[in-house]
């Protein structure tokens, strides 16, 4: 019992920590901070409208993976992955 | 071959492909027909998700909106990508584990109550036909084009051939018939991308072609733009916010949530096979996604420049009326885009300002599809985003009319009202459902609410606001209890829906609007495409006040939701 509850507490800080990345990437830097980071370029990119209309989708991605391949982990730690009879 | 044969021909044959796997692999079991036997990959099931998921709205319409927004664009960019993280790590591995076929199903259970179940269709039902709205004007101005002929008729023609295409196959023709499609809608997204962006910077990657210098020059495209656009009394394009950065914030994280709460989209990740693959099978569709998304910014800047460029030329002349190119002719039939000679010069001229504007009438859904003639490409390539756009629009149309007939025919008739109905009664049900669904969202398509994707906006906004917070709640609060989360759902698709009408007009019929839909009569400035996000926060809200003053759930439920926290144990999708 305290095995699950262990697990889902790891789970918990490990979406918190990349809903936090989630939250920066795309409403920080691509909506709040935008004026500021506008006037730092990237090649022909204003590094703001980036975040906006590329980088923020690029860190998505990555997040995704990230979640799963450490949740897989997880789920072998913690003994409650599907393959265990 | 002329551009009218060469397209009736690469639509022809893709069109030939999706229906030849449809039959193919035709559903003959409910089962088969909901959720294709539990046994697709997680690759092949990103990828169906990523056709299911860019409708007309992300192909046909949203490059065209962001063209003519620029920056504020970036709601649709961040929204409708960003919502795959939270679909990926708060809904999908807990939904799959729970193991049901339909949202209203897992709501049903989880609630234990009829009653929530019934609420969760009804709000299924009314995002899910919203969407069908955009996407029927999207198959308007597809066919309208490409068939020569006036938009509404355009239309008609579209509600008939979706509706053949929906009724004759379930989800696992539409699974492996959707891979076929992201295909074509991917190539035909890319490949006219690639050329203009060789055309104006020399770079063929259009993800870096917008950061680069013009072919020939040391001027940056985006720094050409926002000079080009200014000269004419334009906002600059880089920089121009969507209404207000509070707006923005609002419209993306509608978006998002409503990404996560969108039945066609949580459907897809009942059909792998295991707890794992529903996370990395969200990754998959975001890599498939993002592929057009990235491209899409590059497409707006460059197509927007482009047209600009087409009337006001390079070199200080205004495109002359009676030397118009085809295209323009061509799509002035379709009544989506028109001219007025204000000056009777004999000239077109392009300006912010209303009184000198000579382009009256420039429908934002024509972009895309109008890109590569405007760029004077090949005809095959023009074909083929026709075919593309077709593609697109079909194939999430096809995704949502399932969702709503399944609604309709497993989760009402059979789970609630007649529980004893047969098979054969399902599926005559569900066919049924469907057409009326089609022929409902085609009416309201005559005189869509906004562009395509701003209709489908709308349609987030209203997910938003009911089945996500009452699918997250349902996992992460084993206290939640059939009394919030039912006055969590009515509450926040009420409020959302009562400011969506009041501006909109009541069912999206602009006449019954009764505040008008103008910036000053905004609550806070926000939008009602956006509004969804306040109307999430409202259903948030209320279910937590109510179920702290309710009874909790029984403990058997808090079992279940302890359960589905846990990959171990997970079984195939089974039905009631």
């Amino acid at each position: 019992m305290s095995q699950k509850a262990d697990y889902w507490k790891a789970n918990l800080r490990l979406i918190a920590f990349c809903l936090a990345i989630w939250f920066v990437v795309s409403f920080v830097f691509g909506i709040i901070l935008v004026e500021p980071l506008n006037t730092i370029s990237l090649g022909g990119y204003k590094l703001g409208f980036w975040f906006a209309q590329q980088g923020s989708i690029y860190v998505f991605v990555a997040l995704i993976f990230f979640y799963a391949n450490r949740m897989g982990k997880l789920d072998r730690e913690h003994d409650v992955h599907e393959d265990k009879d | 071959m002329s551009l009218q044969a060469m397209t009736y021909l690469v639509v022809g044959l893709t069109f030939a492909l999706y229906i030849g796997i449809a039959i193919w692999s035709r559903a003959s079991t409910t089962k088969d027909f909901y959720v294709a036997g539990s046994h697709v990959h997680p690759v092949a099931n990103g990828m169906a998700t990523a056709a299911d998921w860019m409708s007309a709205a992300s192909f046909i319409s949203m490059a065209g909106l962001i063209a003519f927004m620029g920056y504020g664009g970036s709601v649709f960019l961040m929204g409708w990508t960003g919502g795959y993280v939270l679909l990926a790590m708060l809904l999908a591995p807990y939904l799959r584990k729970f193991g049901k076929f339909t949202v209203p199903e897992f709501i049903g259970d989880r609630y234990y109550s009829k009653t929530a179940r019934i609420v969760a269709v009804i709000c299924l039902i009314i995002a899910s036909v919203t969407y069908v709205i955009g996407q029927m004007k999207g198959i308007g101005v597809a066919f309208s084009r490409f068939l020569e002929v006036d938009y509404n008729v355009g239309l008609v023609i579209g509600m008939g051939i979706v509706f053949v295409y929906a009724v004759l196959g379930g989800m696992k023709g539409i699974t492996y018939t959707q891979i076929a499609q992201y295909c074509v809608l991917i190539f035909a997204y890319t490949i006219p991308a690639i050329f203009i962006s060789m055309q104006l910077t020399g770079v063929p990657i259009p993800q870096l072609g917008l950061g680069s210098t013009m072919t020939g020059s040391e001027v940056f495209l985006l720094d050409r733009l926002d000079q080009v656009l200014s000269d004419l009394g334009f906002a600059d394009y880089t920089t121009n916010a969507r209404l207000s950065y509070l707006n923005m914030f609002v419209y993306t994280m509608s978006l998002m949530i409503g990404t996560a709460g969108l039945p066609h989209v949580i459907i897809r990740f009942f059909t792998v096979p295991k707890v794992k693959d529903a996370r990395s099978s969200a990754g998959w569709a975001l890599v498939f996604i993002a592929i057009l998304y990235t491209t899409a910014p590059g497409v707006a800047a460059m197509a927007r420049l482009n047209l600009i460029e087409t009337v006001n030329q390079p070199d200080g002349t205004q495109l002359v009326y009676a030397e118009r190119p085809t295209w323009i002719k061509k799509w002035e039939e379709t009544g989506l885009l028109a001219f007025e000679d204000k000056n009777g010069d004999g000239e077109i001229v392009y300006s912010a300002d209303p009184e000198v504007n000579e382009m009256v009438k420039v429908d934002r859904d024509i972009m895309v599809l109008a890109n590569p003639e405007i760029a004077g490409l090949p005809n095959w390539v023009i074909a083929l985003v026709a075919a593309g756009g077709l593609a697109a629009a079909l194939s999430t149309a096809a995704g949502l009319l399932l969702a709503i007939s399944s609604a309709i025919s497993h989760d009402l008739l059979k789970g609630v009202f007649r529980p004893d109905v047969t098979e054969q009664q399902e599926l005559l049900a569900s066919r049924i459902a469907m057409a009326f669904a089609i022929l409902l969202a085609g009416y309201l398509g005559f005189n869509p609410p906004d562009f395509a994707a701003g209709t489908v906006a709308l349609a987030f906004g209203l997910a938003a606001s009911s089945i996500f917070p009452a699918l997250m709640m349902g996992i992460f609060n084993k206290n939640m209890n059939k009394e919030g989360a039912i006055a969590g759902m009515v509450a926040g698709i009420g409020v959302t829906l009562l400011y969506v009408f009041q501006h909109k007009g009541i069912m999206f019929i602009a006449s019954t609007s009764y505040m008008g839909d103008m910036p000053q009569n905004w609550f806070l400035g926000i939008e009602p495409n956006a509004f969804g996000a306040i109307g999430a926060l409202v259903n948030f809200g209320v279910a937590y006040g109510v179920s702290k003053v309710t009874a909790p759930p029984p403990e058997h439920i808090q079992h279940i939701v302890e359960d589905i926290r846990v990959p171990h144990g997970a079984g195939e999708a089974i039905s009631h």
